[in-house]
């Protein structure tokens, strides 16, 4: 040992102070990755602020110059043309799709944890497809058998669609939430005299609602922004995307804006009050115990 | 049948021929017990022995490949678990986290309309001195709380027969041994039958009016706690329940109520009536705390087995007493344990020493000779290697 | 004993009956759904790929034919756009790894003690989603035309040629497949990082690593199965993306991608067996790389 390294090694003992990489590693943290995350986040949230901003121009035919403020579009959305029959379609098109989906991967996702069943990678590959599918090639595919079956294209295959390409996602949030539960409790209902029935609705159910929900949300988010599938499969039938996409060329109403805004204002507030509540009862739980 | 009425008291249990076969295993192979009303049975093993599979196989959670199941005498083999008059405490609880906990332990009464089961819940959840908790969650309450709630849960319901699989495993040990004595005397002021599965030898013995020792499918013995500890049936007893110290040789004298067994030379003396075999090679043993340990040597006297000298090993104090190691040529080590009557111990390491024990004290095993433990301890990486140097010569001289 | 080994011989056999059935219930209705209209399709899309025209047909008319000649013409005519598509896709997951991996890094690891903030900030990656992701591009096309503050402010700078664009280039559309793709690289990445036990990385410095070091054998290797499902949740979608690629919103007249081509053959041209050999391309050429990717980085499962 060099008189040096002994000094050294005397002066860490003496002054405690964190080891050393350590140290070397807050000091470069402690500030550059901050600064980068909020710059990250701003730059995501760009487009949308533009969004929003643009919603409340006093545009004339195209909404992309700034031509001042007015609150015109806000409380007149539907005179631009067609855009609330395609936000109702949207709409329409995305409950039905949710409810169906759910419910057909919410019963996959419960078979695939709690059943033994032959077949099995195969099921779990015809799942897994869908979502390692580009969706152009999702559109065309569906597109190509409704042409070769005679199928009239409008609001009926959009929704048949959109069930399709649902489907894997609820059974992969579902799922989650199936095999983290705990198949104990589902016993104990079993050992305390509940029929299979009175087990399902009062124990299974509602301890696998959570992901239900949040399965039912993520599918209707997925059918209502999405454009490419859609517009293989809608014929006449126009949904809000579409509308976006048919009036990017001459210039998208800024009616449009504001339905995009209210949209994300409304999940953003049901993301918030949902995150609120779950740290409210965090809270409450952490005091209690 | 589970609907209307409580189970008047406790009911037999009775496994008969049970086998139950997984995809690529066996958990239980031709298991046949009788289980009398109104006991606290104990099914004792290490982990993988089967003892769990039981309690599901009784409860019904799991379906027999062969064999019956009776509860007060009727045949219970094809009915679903909720139509048996039976309830499980589970290890983990099994507490529903989206009910209060009120509703858990009403559950039951609910489910088979049985009047007033809010009030009947509350005289449970009073039994076990948590009423005040009713209306909170299953996650608002401490793991001593739960295990008592899961209790309350299963026992509002007076099943003729309720199944604690390992209740108290999650535990830690003094409110381990507390809820020992409480579960205890609850099992006598209810009076039912108590099935309860658990891998701690010191839990059997504490609670249970009949231990069964459990391994790989099979139960090794079956009595009371105390018959149990001293007279082992077979090695595996003996090493599971407390420790033994065994020694395997041959018959070298018999008379009219001893054998005396050659070991190394020595001399080790059994009464007929605690030895299984009464010829060729036996295994007997003895409880390290039945053992003396000597500096001087013992003066021979009947009534007493002697070996040595050999030398101590090792030393480790625990308080009241001290285990000692001691390695007898030609023999391996000898367990000892000692009361601490005086200061330091009896031997220090490397001390020459002598035990003995009173004749009466020893056992014989029942096990076949090949099966029953080495002389030396096998756990050194050198008796391992020898062994498999053996092992492995047996299976070339077999092919 | 022979009677009960008998008796239960055959209840044996109820059981995973009995179990197999409810499995098929639950199963059936949505495997058979996929197998219609997911499954199916796409036989229908191979089917479709070898039809000839209809001797005597209209535009659009087709007969079934094997004219596997359809796969040559379209890889002979559309190479530009296939390769194209192909780059840009990855590129655009390089950028958006490399954007996301330090923001998922402080969100899931640093900000680990102020749950609130962590929560906020997550919820501000997901914001893009609520929004339409076409109006999310049509508003970066207006960010970035020549009228924009940003580029007339790059042009006062001279970082920029006075007569240069930014809309309408490969910059901007792989600009727009990086920003439209990043929260589904983000995600993933945070999912497995905030699973990361920071003892480990106190270990790494313990042992004598650089924090360089430690992030490199200990940080990157257990974020592995994010960085995995990260690149794939955005390279399979940016390869088939034809919005940003399209000449209504960032793209050009030399930027069109796959997506563009089958758009415009299945929708406008309705030259379908182009349309679907093309899409059988992509799809046969994505299915290879995940599998290649997949095994090769040792994640097998996904779902």
């Amino acid at each position: 040992m060099t008189v040096q390294e002994g000094l050294v090694i005397a002066t860490a003992v003496d002054a405690p102070q964190p080891p050393r990489p350590r140290r070397a590693r807050f000091s470069l943290g402690s500030w550059l990755l901050p600064v980068y995350t909020a710059l990250a986040l701003i730059f995501l949230l760009i487009p949308i602020a533009y969004t929003f901003v643009f919603s409340f121009n006093n545009s004339l035919k195209s909404n992309i110059s700034w031509r001042g403020f007015t609150l015109d579009n806000w409380t007149n959305v539907c005179n631009a043309q067609d855009v609330c029959a395609a936000f109702g379609n949207s709409i329409l098109i995305g409950v039905v799709a949710t409810v169906v989906a759910t419910a057909l991967g919410t019963a996959i996702a419960i078979a695939l944890v709690r059943y033994r069943f032959r077949f099995r990678s195969a099921i779990s590959l015809l799942l897994f497809l869908p979502m390692a599918t580009p969706e152009v090639v999702l559109g065309a595919g569906l597109a190509s058998e409704f042409l070769g079956a005679g199928v009239q294209k409008g609001i009926g295959t959009i929704i048949i669609a959109h069930i399709m390409f649902c489907i894997s996602f609820v059974v992969v949030t579902v799922k989650a939430r199936v095999s983290s539960l705990d198949p104990a409790l589902e016993e104990a209902g079993r050992d305390l005299y509940g029929s299979p029935a009175q087990v399902f609705w009062r124990i299974t159910f509602p301890l696998l609602l959570p992901g239900i929900i949040a399965a039912a949300l993520l599918s209707f988010a997925l059918s209502f922004d999405d454009f490419i599938i859609t517009s293989f499969n809608s014929g006449p039938t126009t949904t809000f995307p579409k509308f976006v996409y048919i009036s990017a060329a001459r210039g998208i109403p800024a009616e449009a804006n504001v339905i995009a805004s209210a949209v994300f204002l409304l999940a953003i507030v049901l993301v918030i009050s949902q995150q609120v509540t779950a740290a409210s009862r965090r809270k409450r739980l952490s005091r209690v115990g | 049948m589970a609907t209307g009425a409580f189970a008047e008291a406790g009911a037999d249990l009775e496994l008969v021929g049970v086998h139950k076969r997984f995809p690529g295993f066996t958990a239980i192979e031709d298991l046949s017990l009788t289980i009398p009303a109104g006991s606290f049975f104990a099914l004792l093993g290490p982990s993988g022995c089967g003892k769990t599979t039981t309690l599901r196989l009784v409860a019904g959670l799991e379906e027999a490949t062969a064999g019956r199941i009776l509860i007060g005498g009727k045949d219970v083999t094809d009915t679903k678990p909720f139509q048996r008059p039976v309830n499980t405490v589970f290890q983990s609880y099994a507490l529903f986290p989206h009910m209060s906990i009120i509703e858990n332990v009403a559950f039951g009464l609910r489910r088979r309309k049985i009047a007033d089961a809010t009030a009947k819940a509350h005289e449970a959840l009073s039994l076990v001195e948590l009423d005040h908790l009713a209306t909170r969650r299953p996650s608002q309450l401490s793991g001593g709380q739960q295990q008592r709630v899961a209790l309350a849960r299963a026992i509002v319901n007076r099943p003729a027969l309720l199944l604690l699989d390992e209740p108290l495993g999650a535990l830690d040990l003094k409110l381990r041994r507390q809820m020992q004595l409480e579960l205890k005397s609850i099992q006598e002021e209810v009076g039912l039958t108590f099935l309860h599965v658990t891998h701690d030898q010191e839990e059997a013995m504490t609670m249970a009016d009949t231990v069964a020792v459990m391994n790989k499918g099979q139960i090794e013995q079956l009595g009371a706690p105390e018959v149990l500890y001293e007279l082992p049936r077979t090695a595996f007893v003996a090493n599971f329940l407390g420790q033994s110290n065994l020694f395997t040789g041959p018959v070298a004298d018999t008379t009219a109520d001893s054998i005396s067994v050659n070991i190394a030379g020595s001399k080790i003396v059994v009464p007929k009536a605690r030895a299984k075999r009464h010829s060729g090679q036996v295994t007997v043993g003895v409880r390290p705390e039945k053992l003396s340990l000597h500096v001087t040597a013992p003066e021979e006297a009947a009534g007493t087995n002697i070996l040595g000298p050999g030398r101590v090993i090792d030393v480790s104090f625990s308080g009241v007493s001290s285990q000692y190691i001691v390695a007898v040529p030609g023999l391996g080590s000898i367990i000892v344990f000692a009361q601490n009557m005086g200061a330091g111990p009896i031997a220090p390491e490397g001390a020459e020493t002598w035990v003995s024990w009173r004749v009466e004290h020893g056992f014989g095993l029942e096990d076949e000779a090949s099966a029953a433990p080495r002389f030396t301890a096998d756990d050194d990486t050198a008796t391992i290697a020898e062994q498999k140097k053996h092992a492995l010569m047996t299976e070339l001289e077999e092919a | 004993m022979a009677f009960s080994a008998f008796a239960t011989g055959t209840a044996r056999e109820q059981v995973p009956r009995r179990k197999s059935r409810v499995a098929l219930l639950l199963l059936m209705p949505g495997i058979l759904y996929l197998v219609l209209f997911f499954l199916v399709p796409l036989v229908s899309l191979v089917i479709t790929s070898l039809q000839a025209p209809s001797t005597f047909g209209d535009v659009g008319s087709y007969q079934t034919a094997f004219d596997w000649n359809n796969y040559v013409v379209s890889i002979t005519q559309y190479g530009d756009q296939i390769v194209r598509s192909f780059f840009y896709a990855v590129l655009a997951t390089v950028f958006a790894l490399l954007f996301s991996y330090p923001l998922a890094y402080f969100i899931g690891v640093t900000a680990r003690r102020w749950p609130l903030l962590q929560n906020l900030m997550l919820v501000l990656v997901i914001a893009p989603f609520f929004i339409s992701f076409l109006l999310r591009t049509l508003a970066w096309k207006s960010l970035l035309s020549d009228e924009s503050g940003f580029v007339t402010g790059l042009k006062a700078l001279s970082l920029l040629a006075p007569d240069a664009h930014v809309t309408g280039t490969p910059v901007a559309v792989v600009f727009g497949l990086t920003y439209n793709f990043i929260p589904f690289m983000t995600l993933p990445l945070y999912a497995a990082l905030e699973r990361l036990d920071t003892q480990y990385l106190e270990a790494g410095s313990d042992l004598y690593a650089r924090p360089s070091t430690v992030f490199r054998k200990v940080t990157i290797p257990l974020s592995m199965p994010g960085i995995v499902s990260g690149v794939l949740l955005t390279f399979i979608p940016a390869a088939g993306d034809y919005v940003n690629a399209s000449r209504e919103f960032l793209g050009g007249t030399g930027t069109a991608m796959m997506g563009n081509v089958i758009e415009s053959n299945f929708l406008i041209l309705l030259n379908y067996p182009a349309a679907a050999s093309l899409s059988i391309i992509l799809m046969v050429v994505i299915l290879a790389i995940v599998t290649v990717y997949v095994r090769r980085s040792g994640t097998e499962d996904l779902l």
